[in-house]
């Protein structure tokens, strides 16, 4: 009886110790081609397509690079600036022309998702408790000088860890999902720094945690459509913030302001802290997609044929092959991460009452019975 | 263990009934016809459910994964299931009215039971997240259908967690009324955030309110009462109403003394904090 409890108590405290130790890779692509991102463990690696050469990050605001792993990275004002963040707490802010970090931003907690403003006056970033915050960046570019920007509170899902927050191409409204299969749209005000209190809308449906948003329009539809992926392999479509029924993906595809659906898979670390990571990039090219029915898969490009070639994989990927038989591996570490973080905990109910021996109502209770019986 | 009652013993003082004509009536009643010789959970001269049954922790970990259901949208929210004189079947669908009030964390349904007689058009929902609770309330509202055929059938109770899953049961403005009657106070400093009344689920109660709604607090804590009140102060969509109004409303006086904890409150003589807002439509920035 002795080992089954032991054993109990050691697969919770595995669950715990093993959350957070596996990330994802995360790529991140210049909404005008000029270059592509790629987050993997700790590391930031940069490859400037327009140049064709590889990018070395300077930190000038006066800390070291990321020294955790990173969570999330996103491009955006245009493409001017660019945001990384993650599980050392900190939130970087770079400049893509010349890839300088000008500001680095204190969390409370550990990060879990970006976004930038359109205009990029404006960065938001959100916890794991489900607080999104604000930063102002105004002023920065006359002032070279590193003003600590305090973040303040904009919104909040109640605690429930925020997978992505998006902001709408007109730039009024901020959308955030949640692990509690929710999406709410929330009007960005005039004065954020105020607070976010107007909620538009949610879009719900989901059954299984939010995990990622995407906006996607072209210019015969400016408002853009929503799409949204969830943890029961679901995308959904919401047009104007209503669910779009039997609306199948081929119309998001089309409505992507590039040729190419840049993807990479990969994990900070295969097996354990310690252990190296693994990155690999692979580029669907979706011109020929289309002019071809539609039933036709898009074609992968080789590693010559990727934008930037064989100079972009040595930096991003770390090297210019990779060894494919580690995939599965850290597919299935990958999973299991996510599956820790995202999805509600079930507890078994046979072991119920050992798990709630400490409390100290059950002990009262006991008592009572001894009384009354 | 549960020791049924002898016939010598004399019958347990009324609880939960608030006039006593209606008390005499229910004594009168023989047969109730709900197998209550057998049932020992239900009071055989009532035909209310005994309260000592349905005990349970006055906490609940909000914070929990607990595992209900939760419907996928307002549009989901099965109201056969809850109102099945008023919504017989999905298609025959008598009224096209919606649930109106809400009672956030009714507890044993003191208010509930209360606001379905004193508006007997409006349908009301109370949610409570301690699972042998809500089943008291289910009991209680069955039994009193029972009682009065024709009333009660607008009053319901759904087990859930309303600071995550609001947005889940009521769409944008749907709601006149909200209730929040001695909610837990969560003392510690580390613990404010997860109070029921805070300026971040405030935005959400905004969404579910129509313009015009009122939401409703009471707590016996002053410094909840005072963070409740600053919260709604403070939120660009709430304003306070005025000494007038509040006299005015029939269901401010229901707030201290309709609920078991409200009439606690008053047997031990202590001083309850109200905070009553109406939800506004702020004018936009000039």
């Amino acid at each position: 009886m002795k080992e089954i409890m032991d054993e109990i108590d050691n697969r919770n405290n595995d669950n715990t110790s093993n959350r957070n130790d596996v990330a994802p890779a995360l790529i991140a692509v210049h909404p005008f081609h000029l270059s592509v991102a790629v987050a993997i463990a700790s590391e930031l690696r940069v490859f400037d397509l327009k140049g064709n050469r590889s990018v070395t990050l300077e930190d000038d605001s006066g800390g070291s690079l990321h020294h955790d792993l990173i969570r999330a990275i996103q491009f955006g004002a245009n493409g001017k600036l660019f945001v990384s963040a993650g599980d050392d707490k900190l939130v970087k802010i770079w400049k893509t022309d010349s890839w300088h970090c000008m500001n680095t931003v204190n969390s409370e907690k550990r990060v879990s998702a970006v976004a930038i403003s359109n205009d990029g006056h404006y960065v938001c970033f959100a916890d794991k408790f489900g607080v999104v915050y604000v930063v102002d960046l105004l002023g920065l570019d006359e002032d070279k000088s590193l003003i600590n920007k305090k973040a303040t509170p904009l919104l909040a899902h109640y605690c429930s860890i925020i997978t992505s927050l998006e902001f709408s191409p007109d730039g009024k409204f901020i959308i955030s999902a949640d692990r509690d299969y929710k999406i709410r749209v929330t009007v960005f005000p005039e004065k954020p720094l105020a607070g976010a209190h107007e909620i538009q809308s949610f879009c719900l449906g989901h059954t299984e945690f939010v995990s990622c948003l995407a906006f996607v329009y072209g210019p015969d539809y400016p408002r853009g459509y929503l799409v949204s992926g969830c943890g029961d392999s679901t995308f959904h479509l919401y047009a104007q913030f209503q669910m779009v029924h039997g609306t199948s993906i081929a119309v998001a595809v089309q409505g992507l302001p590039s040729e190419f659906l840049w993807m990479v898979s990969g994990v900070s670390s295969l097996c354990g802290v310690g252990s190296p990571s693994l990155v690999g990039v692979r580029v669907l090219s979706l011109s020929k997609k289309f002019a071809t029915d539609t039933t036709d898969e898009p074609m992968v490009l080789e590693d010559r044929e990727i934008p930037g070639g064989e100079k972009l994989l040595e930096k991003l990927q770390g090297s210019v092959s990779i060894e494919e038989k580690l995939f599965p591996v850290a597919a299935g570490a990958m999973k299991t991460a996510m599956h820790n973080l995202f999805t509600k905990k079930q507890y078994p109910a046979e072991n119920r009452e050992f798990r709630k021996r400490g409390r100290n109502d059950r002990k009262i209770k006991q008592l009572q019975h001894g009384c009354c019986s | 263990m549960t020791l049924l009652r002898s016939p010598k013993t004399p019958p347990k003082p009324l609880p939960f009934v608030r006039k006593k004509k209606e008390a005499m009536a229910l004594l009168g009643l023989k047969d109730m016809g709900n197998n209550k010789d057998d049932n020992p959970k239900m009071c055989k001269t009532t035909g209310l459910p005994r309260k000592r049954f349905y005990r349970a922790r006055a906490h609940s970990n909000p914070l929990s994964d607990s595992h209900f259901p939760v419907p996928l949208s307002p549009s989901h929210v099965d109201y056969t299931l809850h109102y099945p004189q008023l919504f017989p079947s999905p298609d025959k669908v008598t009224s096209s009215k919606r649930i109106q009030f809400a009672d956030i964390g009714c507890g044993f349904g003191g208010l509930l039971v209360s606001l379905s007689t004193l508006f007997p058009e409006t349908l009301m929902i109370g949610m409570e997240i301690r699972d042998k609770v809500t089943e008291y309330v289910k009991e209680r509202i069955l039994a009193l259908r029972l009682a009065h055929p024709g009333q009660y059938q607008n009053v319901s109770v759904v087990r859930t967690n309303s600071m995550k899953y609001i947005p889940n049961y009521f769409s944008k403005g749907q709601l006149s009324k909200m209730f929040f009657l001695f909610p837990d106070p969560h003392f510690k400093e580390k613990n404010h955030r997860r109070r029921v009344i805070s300026p971040h689920l405030l935005d959400e109660y905004a969404y579910v309110l129509g313009v015009g709604g009122i939401i409703y607090t009471i707590t016996d804590v002053e410094e909840l009462g005072e963070w409740m009140q600053a919260c709604l102060k403070e939120h660009p969509l709430f304003e306070a109403l005025t000494e007038e109004e509040l006299e005015a409303d029939p269901v401010v006086k229901l707030l201290g003394s309709a609920t078991e904890e409200g009439q606690k409150v008053a047997r031990n003589g202590g001083q309850t904090f109200r905070a009553v807002f109406r939800r506004i439509d702020p004018p936009s920035d000039a």
